[in-house]
């Protein structure tokens, strides 16, 4: 067995899962108004008009641990030359030939534009989100906006979900992730073979 | 509200075929405004036969009364003072309310099933017991006519008395209007009814007199005789050539089907990259080393 290195403080798994729940409960409401044929995940949120008034509420709440989580991770995103090289060998890494990529930092380039994904995103579902937030705030707006609002919203959501659909998808693919958020530590190897130059500056190696 | 459930023709976020046994005539309401004189009669019979009773509210300096319509007003006259020719001073007086488009626009843009639906005679009703209060039918409305109710965040609008219409009676509005300025029947008959009326405004001088049927919203099933055809806007601002937003209509048309296909793939490239590619592992002995 390899050593392990730390990776997250408790602090910072509490935040990312607290991020991580209410971003399931908000898209599994929002989806449920987005087409008919999720209507039935309103349900599970307890019916249609219950959906429609925890959704806002819960969005809000990811909003704030999401930007507590942003400015605990922010200045491990900053994009830097290695990442466009990183980037242009994306099809390598999905054919798990790493052979030769640039060393990634605490995060690799995907991970990174990800990471600006949602800082863009997060704050559009906000505020397109009060624009349309009966009863509280819709009335104070016009029609002409809320219309826009919708949409600006139902796009944004759906890049955010989409974003979510492939960071979740890059945990379960790359072995040895999931502990960093569950236990809070990875391998060694990990570190080493996945984000090197952050292994270096961890282990001085 | 009423429970025609065999002649519905559309039926909100509904995928699959709605019953469609019973076909009815389609009907209409013919407002003339040349004869519309401004008692409110039609306001006070739709209080009394829909049970509403809005707020006392205070003047405005105008005789809108009340200032607009609410959950508890579902039909109010709105009155413009305009010189066409200068000099000439003329008051239209215009009833407001819900104009039962043949494609409505609050229909298409709501996401709780069946909370607005569409009679094969045209009327379109919210089923309030199945509104969650989003407020997206304000958004889908060229005409601004769905109120949220503070009381309990449903919204409401002017049924066309479809409770009354279904046993064959005329809405409430129209009996009581004092001077035939509202009419009620098949959509047809009101059509060839407006056609008399204008032809004698034209005789009177209105040149412009028309029928206000807007094809942008697939005509409607409540229509104004308008003196001045030409400029609907004149009329508390009638607006001119009203259709569903595009939007509205993009969003919940082609949009939505296309962005919800797009999460269903990228699900299943996950899946198949998996099951493919497989997974990103370290070689044991990399493990071993370090
Ligand atoms: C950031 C705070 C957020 C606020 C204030 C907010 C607010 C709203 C509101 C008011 C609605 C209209 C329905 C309702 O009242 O429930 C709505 C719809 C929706 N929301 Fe949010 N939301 C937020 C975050 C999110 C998130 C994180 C997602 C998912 C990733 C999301 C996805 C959706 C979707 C898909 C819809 C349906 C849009 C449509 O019908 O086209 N929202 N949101
Ligand atoms: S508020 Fe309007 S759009 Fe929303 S569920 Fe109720 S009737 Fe449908």
């Amino acid at each position: 067995m390899s050593k392990l290195i730390q990776r997250y403080t408790a602090g910072e798994r509490t935040n990312h899962w607290v991020v991580a729940i209410a971003f399931v409960l908000a898209a599994l409401s929002g989806l449920a108004l987005f087409h008919p044929a999720f209507f039935f995940f309103s349900h599970l949120l307890g019916g249609g008009t219950w959906a429609r008034i925890l959704h806002p509420f819960i969005g809000a709440v990811m909003f704030l641990f999401f930007i507590a989580m942003a400015s605990r991770f922010w200045r491990f995103n900053r994009i830097v030359p290695a990442d466009r090289q990183w980037m242009k060998r994306i099809g390598d890494v999905l054919r798990n030939r790493d052979e030769g990529l640039p060393e990634p930092g605490k995060y690799n380039a995907g991970q990174k534009y990800l990471f600006w994904v949602m800082v863009i995103s997060i704050p559009v579902l906000l505020v397109s989100g009060i624009v349309i937030w009966q009863p509280w705030f819709a009335p104070y707006f016009p029609i002409w906006l809320m219309r826009l609002a919708v949409v600006v919203h139902a796009l944004a959501a759906w890049v955010v979900i989409l974003g979510i659909v492939v960071h979740v998808y890059a945990a379960i693919w790359v072995k040895g992730t999931i502990q960093a958020m569950t236990r809070g530590t990875v391998s060694e190897a990990w570190a080493k073979y996945h984000h090197r130059a952050w292994y270096r500056e961890m282990t001085g190696k | 509200m009423a429970l025609q459930s065999l002649d519905i023709t559309a039926r909100s976020a509904t995928t699959t075929p709605v019953p469609t046994a019973r076909q009815t005539t389609k009907v209409a309401k013919l407002i003339d405004i040349s004869k519309c004189i401004g008692c409110k009669a039609c306001q006070v019979a739709c209080m009394e036969w829909n049970d509403l009773r809005d707020e006392i509210g205070t003047t405005t300096g105008i005789y809108d009364n009340p200032r607009d319509l609410s959950d508890q007003s579902w039909t109010l006259m709105r009155f413009s003072e305009v010189e066409v020719q200068p000099g000439r001073l003329e008051w239209l007086i215009r009833k407001d309310g819900c104009m039962h488009c043949a494609d409505p626009g609050c229909l298409k843009a709501c996401p709780a099933p069946g909370a607005i639906v569409q009679y094969s005679n045209g009327i379109v009703d919210f089923h309030e017991e199945n509104c969650i209060g989003c407020g997206y039918c304000l958004t889908g409305c060229p005409f601004n006519i769905p109120r949220f109710s503070k009381k309990d965040s449903k919204a409401y609008k002017c049924t066309l008395c479809s409770d009354r219409v279904a046993v064959g009676l005329e809405p409430a509005c129209i009996k009581t209007c004092p001077t035939g300025a509202l009419v009620f029947g098949s959509k047809e008959d009101m059509i060839l009814h407006a056609e008399g009326r204008i032809a004698d405004l034209k005789e009177r001088g209105f040149s412009n007199a028309a029928l206000y049927d807007p094809p942008g919203v697939g005509g409607t099933h409540v229509m104004y005789v308008l003196q001045h055809g030409d400029q609907p806007e004149l009329y508390a601002g009638l607006p001119k050539d009203p259709g569903i937003s595009p939007l509205v209509s993009v969003w919940k048309g082609i949009a939505k089907p296309l962005m919800s296909l797009g999460i269903g793939l990228a699900v299943f490239a996950g899946f198949f990259h998996f099951v493919t590619a497989g997974p990103k592992e370290i070689e044991e002995e990399e493990e071993n080393r370090s």
